[in-house]
């Protein structure tokens, strides 16, 4: 039987590209969100959490109602002769989705966390707002933003449900390491299941160990600054 | 300079509406904890929304209800000293100073860092970080990162409550200094009458949102003209009173008749009352005297507070009328007298609050 490693390269691409744009847009939201003292907070709160709630399958569902060709941005997008559904751009839409509340909940919490009497001291000082967003605020809640985009990341390599319903199973274009797992053991190849299994396990050991290994680099940096 | 505020704002609780002008002398806002104090300056800096009315600094409108105007805090020219000092924690002492000057070229910002620097005896910590600081570093810090900016006013909101003893002289000592040089205005929050007697020579008073008084220092300590202001002024014999009709004045909760100051008679009186340090103890009988026991005693290093009664206490009782305070000192000589203590209160230090 000849290997097919496609689904690594699926993989890594798509989790690559889904957690930059999750990091981007969560911490974004994350910080508008913390700032946000309107009646709506609520609402717009909920709906940003709501992927991590909903089984996988049901957030594919509404996004193929979304995108789907009788979808509101699916038409758009027809009137550009472009199509999403089962394309790679689907692998990376559904990781995005249902990745995006880790990152937005965990960097939310960091900001939430920041003394907001030294963001006003910052402003009554004349700095501009987008700088204490860049200076001040995003380097208090450092840590917490990237606990935020490691578990997106794993959120992002591990999807399966939501892909599956926008994305299919296409060897080479869509097919991820999750996709390649299952159709393994249904296809009763299950040598090939255990390989990719085993990947897979490297994979996040790496990101605990890694993750595991920042915030102690954390505490030793802020103990560093504490002098003893 | 000159600061003009009139702002309405609905807490909770009650409503804030403060209406005062600062020049560049000091003033001082005394209230108690969630009276208000720290609201108006919140409200002068931007951080807080008035829901109506006028901040005007220097002519330049910061807020204005009507006219829909709301600077942004950057653009206000204020600076505010904060409670805990709110310094950028990741950041060294020059960095925490310097961050607000980075529109300037380096070697400009670097000459006003060092001036700064040395202003507030901050030389040799230019490189800590603020958790390596003392409370009173970092205050020096705060301080010398506001006043770099160059603000207008100056608002500092409660700055010393989380000094101790020591320190807090100190630093009220050095704050005087730094401010004798500042040209703006400042607005010194406190809910500690020693503090704002020392360096403000106007004080406000706020009381549940409103203004109780503005004025001089002296007169607001010697007279004071209502009850939360005698109160946050430290007096701690107050009782409720009544103006008989041959002249005298009934303190209800006393259960005493006194003779009233003589400019006190003829006008509607409602409270009595009288610092405990102003109590002071009678050779004979004689107009105001009273017969008073002591309940019991409270001590501090080097003062004592005496609780006294009209009637002979009962064991273990700790009922009293009125509080005397005095040195320890003072109180050797007292305390063997013989019972019941003949006790003067002075008609002239009498606080009639109508």
């Amino acid at each position: 039987m000849e290997f097919d490693i496609s689904p690594l390269i699926v993989s890594v691409k798509t989790t690559l590209a889904a957690t930059l744009i999750t990091f981007v847009l969560g911490l974004l939201a994350a910080y508008w969100m913390a700032g946000y003292r309107k009646k709506l907070k609520g609402l717009i709160d909920g709906i940003f959490i709501l992927p991590m709630v909903l089984p996988p399958t049901v957030v594919g569902f509404l996004l193929l109602i979304l995108v789907g060709r009788r979808g509101p941005v699916g038409r758009i997008l027809q009137y550009f002769d472009t199509n999403i559904i089962f394309s790679w751009s689907a692998t990376v839409i559904a990781a995005v989705v249902v990745s995006f509340p880790m990152m937005y909940k965990t960097a939310k919490g960091a900001f939430e966390q920041i003394d907001q009497n030294i963001l006003f001291a910052a402003r009554t000082l004349g700095v501009p707002e987008w700088k204490v967003f860049l200076k001040v605020s995003i380097p208090l809640a450092w840590p917490g933003i990237v606990a935020g985009g490691i578990l997106a990341f794993a959120r992002a390599l591990g999807e399966f449900g939501a892909t599956m319903m926008l994305a299919g199973n296409i060897p080479g274009r869509t097919q991820t390491i999750p996709m390649a797992i299952y159709f393994a053991v249904e296809g009763g190849n299950e040598n090939l299941a255990y390989l990719w299994v085993a990947l897979i396990m490297i994979i996040s050991f790496l990101v605990i160990f890694i993750m595991n290994y920042w915030l102690e680099y954390q505490q030793k940096f802020i103990r560093g600054r504490r002098g003893c | 300079m000159n600061l003009i505020v009139n702002i309405k704002k609905k807490l909770k609780g009650f409503q804030l509406k403060i209406d005062f002008e600062a020049d560049q002398d000091i003033l001082g806002i005394l209230g108690a904890s969630g009276s208000g104090k720290s609201m108006t300056l919140r409200c002068i800096a931007g951080i807080e929304t008035p829901d109506e009315g006028k901040i005007i600094l220097n002519n330049r409108v910061l807020f204005d209800s009507e006219k829909k105007i709301n600077l942004p805090c950057q653009q206000r020219k204020v600076g505010f000293l904060f409670q805990n000092y709110a310094l950028y924690p990741h950041m060294t002492v020059e960095k925490n100073i310097g961050f607000s000057l980075s529109g300037l070229p380096s070697n400009q910002r670097s000459e006003k860092v060092l001036k700064a620097i040395e202003m507030m005896h901050l030389k040799d910590l230019e490189k800590r970080y603020p958790v390596e600081l003392s409370g009173g570093q970092q205050q020096r810090v705060a301080l010398a990162r506001a006043l770099v900016v160059e603000p207008e006013v100056l608002l500092l909101d409660e700055p010393f409550s989380a000094l101790d003893e020591y320190l807090r002289t100190q630093m009220v000592n050095q704050l005087m200094e730094t401010l004798s040089d500042y040209k703006g205005a400042t607005l010194f929050v406190t809910h500690n009458m020693e503090e704002a007697y020392r360096l403000c020579k106007k004080i406000m008073v706020i009381d549940h949102g409103r203004k109780e008084i503005c004025g001089d220092r002296e007169e607001i300590f010697l007279r004071p003209t209502t009850l939360p202001v005698a109160q946050v002024t430290g007096c701690k014999n107050i009782s409720t009173a009544n103006l008989l009709p041959d002249g005298r004045l009934e303190a209800k909760d006393w259960g005493i008749t006194l003779s009233p100051p003589e400019n006190g008679s003829g006008k509607d009186i409602s409270y009595v009352g009288i610092r405990a340090n102003h109590v002071k103890m009678a050779e004979e009988p004689g107009k105001n005297v009273f017969e008073l026991w002591p309940v019991y005693t409270n001590e501090a290093p080097f003062r004592i507070t005496v609780y006294l009664s009209r009637v002979k206490p009962e064991p273990n009782s700790r009922d009293y009328e009125l509080q005397w305070e005095m040195s320890k000192d003072k109180w050797v000589e007292k305390k063997d007298l013989p019972l019941p203590w003949k006790v003067y209160l002075d008609p002239e230090k009498l606080i009639c609050i109508s």
